[in-house]
């Protein structure tokens, strides 16, 4: 299968401080990546950067190819036919990226005149056609109201709908269901994955919630003060989650059936991206670190078929998840 | 069972909205009739959707504003009203943390001044009593008495929430209302103040009501958990019980909405449609233009909370059809 997106070796740092240090990522066509990790673990800074959205000011090094081509510090009319045509990005406050002075119609029709070959009339029919296709009711009529005319999940299926103007090959979720209710969230996964069957699209699904991730993507990335730290197909990972940050993530989650535990906390917090640990960023908080996790950082290796971990202490991590004492 | 510490009986609050600047103002009715009752030292969960009325029913059972029609008692006496003496008394037997630490604290005065305001504020014991005592509580949420003289910005999340914690601890309440707690913080973050609650709870016999929209947590920590929807309880029950056997069918499409990790989507309900506006409260059952089961009666009757069995009530026509006709 040929990459899609391929990401290699990208660092971002703000004003000298590093917050993204070398991410390995790849995507084919047509494939779900869940990208799961705590707040200013660089999920989303990983996507701003490949896209060139981050302020002027990000330092931004490493290589970002589409489909082969480098788009990294491309021109801006490049890019320009990259974000919105080719990859499309949703995010989690639907209410704030739409204009509130414009019409729905006004908005979606922006975003196909400028991707797509329509004129005139065809625009319209297309913007209530993409309406239609996210769920809205009475999509002609509805063409004409204002963003504060629609709830929050009807928003975010707008959203959907804007993404969707370009025929991306690629559509970014940021946190798209954080800022809904529990029934809601369910009715916009479910959007995100039929429109994605039909259309044959790729997906990256950033979320700070495992259960989203588990059921809505092929594959999941850890993420980690700024380096993903396992990859794994998502059945695997959360049935056999190797780096102790992965383990500690899904044990710190508090069962929905079955008996009641003490849920296995994380000691610690994250670290500050400008006091980094020397070594292995996850050592400080790490049951199983030893004096070797302080000297250098992991790098992300493979483990088995279409798995991979960044943790010299993966196989005791493994031993001690069957319960085995370690050494 | 031990005597309710906490007891509301039909408690309603509305407000009054207006829509537009010279729009008639409409009565939205955010709790509707609602009952519960909490034992010493044990939790009830109270979960729902934004709009369901969690928040409003905390406050009233906190005394925090009073009810239009109902009533609050607290260890059997009602409450008293605002402002007196004796609600001044009463409130320092009850508090109440929210979602947003940061809100919740003043970013200009260090955190170990602010866990000993309630102290100053209700007079306990000599200064170097207060102080000894701030010591104590911040040992007690597992922080060092050197996290005291920090500001709230030199903290991270989790550890302003258990600033939050130990104040409201300060006066040795026997009653805590959490209003989604844990909502703003990380996963890992979320288990170590989970773990946390349910410690101290167990060491000072805390009675807690735990409101969330988080199904995990809510099950983590409650003994009884009520489902809220529009204002009303539909549902209400032992928290593993209602969990694993949830008869309403909006607590059925909540629990089925929840995601979990290992399990992929088989069988998911969905429900159609949005959470429908307080302001506007459909007629009937209030769940029934996105209720999968409705029948023509769930349209202009409403049902009401009655006991299906162990101790469990649901308020809902087919539910208890289905147990008058297992009676029967």
């Amino acid at each position: 299968m040929p990459q899609l997106i391929s990401i290699a070796g990208l660092s971002v740092a703000f004003s000298g401080v590093p917050v993204l240090r070398g991410v390995d990522l790849a995507l084919q066509k047509g494939e779900a990546l869940g990208l799961v990790g705590e707040s200013g673990s660089g999920k989303s800074v990983t996507w701003l950067a490949a896209l060139g959205l981050l302020p002027r000011h990000a330092q931004v090094s490493g290589s970002v190819r589409l489909d082969g081509r480098e788009i990294l510090g491309a021109p801006a009319p490049e890019l320009d036919q990259v974000r919105g045509g080719r990859v499309a990005m949703i995010f989690q406050d639907p209410a704030s990226a739409l204009n509130p002075v414009l019409t729905i119609r006004k908005q979606l029709c922006e975003a196909l005149a400028l991707h797509r070959d329509l004129q005139g009339n065809a625009v319209k029919a297309e913007a209530r056609r993409l309406l239609d296709l996210v769920g809205i009711p009475d999509a002609g009529r509805r063409l004409e109201a204002y963003p504060h005319e629609f709830s929050g999940g009807q928003i975010q299926r707008i959203m959907i709908a804007m993404a969707l103007a370009g025929n991306p090959d690629l559509l970014i979720a940021d946190e798209p269901t954080t800022a809904l209710d529990a029934t809601i969230q369910a009715q916009i996964l479910e959007l995100l994955s039929t429109v994605r069957r039909e259309l044959g699209m790729a997906m990256v699904l950033i979320s700070h919630d495992l259960g989203v991730v588990a059921e809505n993507c092929d594959r999941v990335a850890v993420m980690y003060a700024g380096r993903i730290v396992e990859e794994a197909p998502s059945n695997q990972l959360f049935a056999d989650p190797v780096h102790p940050y992965a383990q500690g993530l899904i044990g710190a989650l508090p069962p929905l059936d079955g008996p009641r535990r003490r849920l296995t906390a994380i000691p610690g917090t994250v670290p500050d991206p400008a006091h980094m640990p020397s070594g292995c960023a996850f050592a400080p908080r790490c049951t199983l670190a030893a004096e070797p996790c302080g000297l250098s950082a992991p790098s992300l290796a493979p483990i088995a078929d279409g798995r991979a971990v960044a943790c010299i202490r993966a196989e005791a991590s493994r031993r001690a998840l069957l319960g085995i004492a370690a050494e | 069972m031990s005597p309710p510490l906490v007891e509301a009986s039909a408690i309603s609050r509305s407000y009054a909205m207006r829509s537009g600047m010279f729009g008639r103002s409409t009565a939205v009715h955010a709790v509707d009739g609602v009952s519960l009752a909490i034992a010493k030292g044990e939790t009830l969960g109270l979960v729902g959707e934004s709009g369901s009325g969690k928040s409003t029913t905390g406050r009233i059972v906190l005394g925090l504003e009073p009810p239009d029609r109902g009533e609050v008692r607290f260890q059997g006496k009602p409450m008293a009203a605002p402002g007196t003496t004796a609600w001044r008394a009463q409130r320092a037997r009850m508090q109440m943390i929210f979602q947003d630490p940061l809100g919740a604290l003043d970013r200009r005065l260090p955190v170990g001044t602010q866990i000993r305001e309630p102290l100053d504020i209700h007079g306990v014991g000599t200064p170097a009593e207060r102080e000894e005592r701030v010591r104590e509580l911040l040992r007690a949420v597992e922080l060092t008495p050197a996290h005291g003289t920090r500001y709230p910005g030199a903290l991270s999340g989790g550890q302003r929430q258990r600033i939050v914690l130990a104040r409201a601890l300060a006066t040795k309440p026997d009653f805590l209302v959490c209003d989604e707690p844990v909502s703003a913080l990380d996963v890992s973050i979320q288990a170590q103040v989970v773990n946390l609650l349910a410690d101290l709870q167990a060491q000072l016999s805390l009675t807690l009501l735990f409101i969330s929209h988080d199904l995990r947590v809510v099950r983590q920590i409650s003994n009884v958990v009520a489902v809220m929807y529009l204002g009303r309880i539909v549902e209400i029950g032992s928290a593993d019980d209602l969990f694993a056997r949830p008869e309403h069918p909006y607590t059925q499409a909540l629990v089925s909405a929840s995601p979990a990790p290992g399990r992929r989507s088989a069988g998911r309900i969905v429900l159609s449609g949005d959470p429908p506006n307080p302001a506007a409260r459909p007629q009937g059952c209030a769940f029934h233009p996105r209720c999968p089961r409705a029948v023509a009666r769930c349209a202009s009757e409403v049902p009401i909370l009655a006991a299906v069995g162990g101790n469990r009530q649901v308020a809902c026509h087919l539910v208890m059809g289905a147990a008058t006709r297992d009676a029967a």
